[in-house]
């Protein structure tokens, strides 16, 4: 696919600039109920990262990015979102849960989705301007999704409906990205496309943070790379989704790393009772 | 034919009911989409009953019913929201304790009116034909009310309702949308009570939006639809009513439920069967 190069649309004042930090973290501990699912983590994501945050299904990943989004109160320690407490800069803020938290039967379009993002742009009592319109066909193009316009989301592949989810992000226009588990049972391709756009969004400032479970795909298409199981367990570059250290501190006793010639070969035997279709038991990784 | 659809018009009781019907079901089927889409029939059912000790205590002290009602219903529905939030108990569980106790307490306090038995039966079965031009008026006010403030909260609740994350993340303030919502269906289910009674409430709530559901993909289409089918129901219902000499809230929910089955079996994009051709469609694949 052809990529608009992300000044095609309407000019966008720079989201940040170099040293500047999206997202601070201080000694959080958050979690539901009066169960901490992450304790005491510390994490400082540069504006302009493109971090993936890797751990087994119940190590925190989906508390960590919840917590960010504002959506989760910690139960300590201090956040710091864009600048602000979480929540405050919410305009410049696009989440994305996972799929199965959408209720796919839901009467709506692609059209529709992606609209959503802009609806705190457009405010109350009022409707979709022009210039909404046109962020929406924008985004939908960078997507290779604008041919679905009219489509019922419930319609679509596990694929396609992460693309329409992505430009529902886009639309808003956002300097932070926190997208849990973006690229989870998509094909290939989608992948591929996927985190294209993400790049070129954080070439322009922007920052991305997302769950993954494929470790592939974080140690490739990812530039920095956080650790977590319960605790945030290593944080820096993405080459060190390669380090057997890590990912047994990671993974614990579930991950068995098999240095197999030219592959590893990983399986986190933990997420797979409840992992979206189509995942596979194992990841096989090439090096 | 034109005598068959006039006569009735020339009582003033059929004028005032087809009047209060259409109000009731275009606020019903406004609100009825996001009970459908939100998994709130089963609330709503709570709600309408817990609403009957409003009216009786209303009845006893001689004030409008609409008030007791409008503290019983949207009180149950937002303390089944807190529970349901907080509580460690299943969402259905908290929903039956609370509406059957509600309920109890409602044919309790009925019980102690001398001479309850024919009064109670227009209570649950509502009287769309015993209905003043006063409670027009109550009605229009208030279903007015609960449609303006849909209509300028639309794009909220329908990002909150499809996604709550994603909507909370961009700033939206979705637990106050959702217990608003929560208010609004009380207050719909209040003003359609006198029309249907509480025990068919929740058929004009759910029953037009479900069958929108069946035929549409858009949101707003469904609305759309869930009106239509309202307003149909409404005056079909009543002149069945009338010439049938049979129960006016009954046959308005019939006209409904005839209208789901159908769009059940014919829709063009689910139903049962028009769907089988669909599958060679190349247009559908």
């Amino acid at each position: 696919m052809t990529l608009a190069s992300p000044a095609a649309g309407p000019p966008r004042a720079p989201a940040s600039s170099p040293g500047d930090v999206a997202v601070r973290l201080v000694d959080v501990s958050a979690g539901y109920g009066t169960r901490v699912a992450l304790a005491n983590a510390s994490l400082v994501i540069p504006s302009g990262s493109l971090l993936a945050v890797i751990g087994p299904n119940g190590a925190g990943k989906s508390t960590l990015l919840k917590t960010i989004a504002g959506l989760l109160r910690p139960f300590s320690g201090t956040v710091e979102v864009l600048g602000g407490p979480p929540g405050k800069e919410a305009k410049q803020i696009a989440y994305v849960p996972q799929a199965e938290m959408v209720d796919w039967a839901f009467p709506v379009t692609v059209g529709d989705v992606v609209m959503m993002g802009r609806v705190p742009l457009i405010g109350v009592g009022r409707s979709p301007r022009a210039e909404d319109r046109a962020a929406v066909h924008e985004a939908l193009e960078l997507v290779s999704m604008a041919d679905a316009m009219d489509r019922q989301v419930g319609a679509l592949s596990g694929g396609q409906r992460r693309r329409v989810f992505l430009a529902r992000a886009l639309a808003a226009k956002p300097d932070l990205y926190l997208l849990d588990e973006p690229v989870t049972g998509v094909d290939v391709t989608t992948q591929e496309d996927l985190m294209d756009i993400l790049e070129l969004e954080t070439r322009a400032g922007r920052t991305v943070v997302a769950t993954t479970h494929d470790l592939a795909c974080a140690a490739h298409r990812f530039h920095q790379a956080a650790f977590v199981n319960g605790r945030i367990v290593a944080t820096g570059s993405a080459d060190l989704v390669m380090d057997p250290a890590i990912l047994e501190a990671t993974y614990g006793g579930h991950v068995i790393v098999l240095p197999a010639g030219e592959r590893t070969v990983i399986d986190d035997a933990h997420h797979h009772d409840d992992a979206p279709g189509g995942e596979r038991h194992f990841h096989d990784q090439a090096r | 034919m034109i005598d068959f659809l006039v006569d009735p018009l020339t009582y003033g009781f059929m004028q005032r009911g087809l009047v209060a019907a259409i109000l009731v079901g275009i606020v019903c089927a406004v609100m009825g989409a996001f009970v459908v889409l939100r998994g709130l029939a089963f609330i709503g059912d709570a709600v309408s009953h817990a609403a009957f000790p409003g009216l009786v205590i209303s009845y006893l002290l001689g004030i409008p019913l609409y008030i007791g009602a409008s503290v019983a219903a949207v009180g149950t529905a937002l303390a089944i929201a807190t529970v349901s939030r907080r509580g460690g108990l299943r969402f259905d569980t908290a929903v039956g304790v609370l509406f059957a106790g509600m309920f109890a307490f409602g044919i309790l306090l009925f019980s102690t009116i001398e001479d309850y038995v024919s009064d109670l039966f227009s209570y649950l079965l509502g009287n769309i034909l015993g209905i003043t031009f006063a409670d027009i008026v109550q009605v229009g006010i208030l279903g007015g009310i609960v449609v303006l403030i849909v209509a300028v909260l639309r794009k909220e609740f329908l990002y909150a309702s499809f996604d709550p994350s994603g909507a909370a993340a961009s700033g939206l303030p979705v637990q106050a949308l959702d217990y608003l919502l929560l208010g609004l269906m009380g207050v719909t289910i209040v003003v359609s009570i006198q029309a249907v009674g509480i025990i068919l409430v929740v058929a004009m709530l759910v029953t037009p939006a479900a069958t929108g559901q069946l035929l549409v993909v858009r949101f707003w289409d469904l609305v759309r639809i869930a009106i239509v089918v309202a307003i149909v129901s409404a005056v079909s219902g009543l002149y069945l009513s009338f010439y049938l000499n049979v129960a006016s809230g009954a046959s308005i929910v019939l006209v409904e439920t005839l209208l789901f089955v159908l769009a059940l079996l014919f829709s063009p994009r689910s139903g049962w069967i028009t769907r089988r051709r669909a599958v060679v469609d190349p247009a559908m694949a």
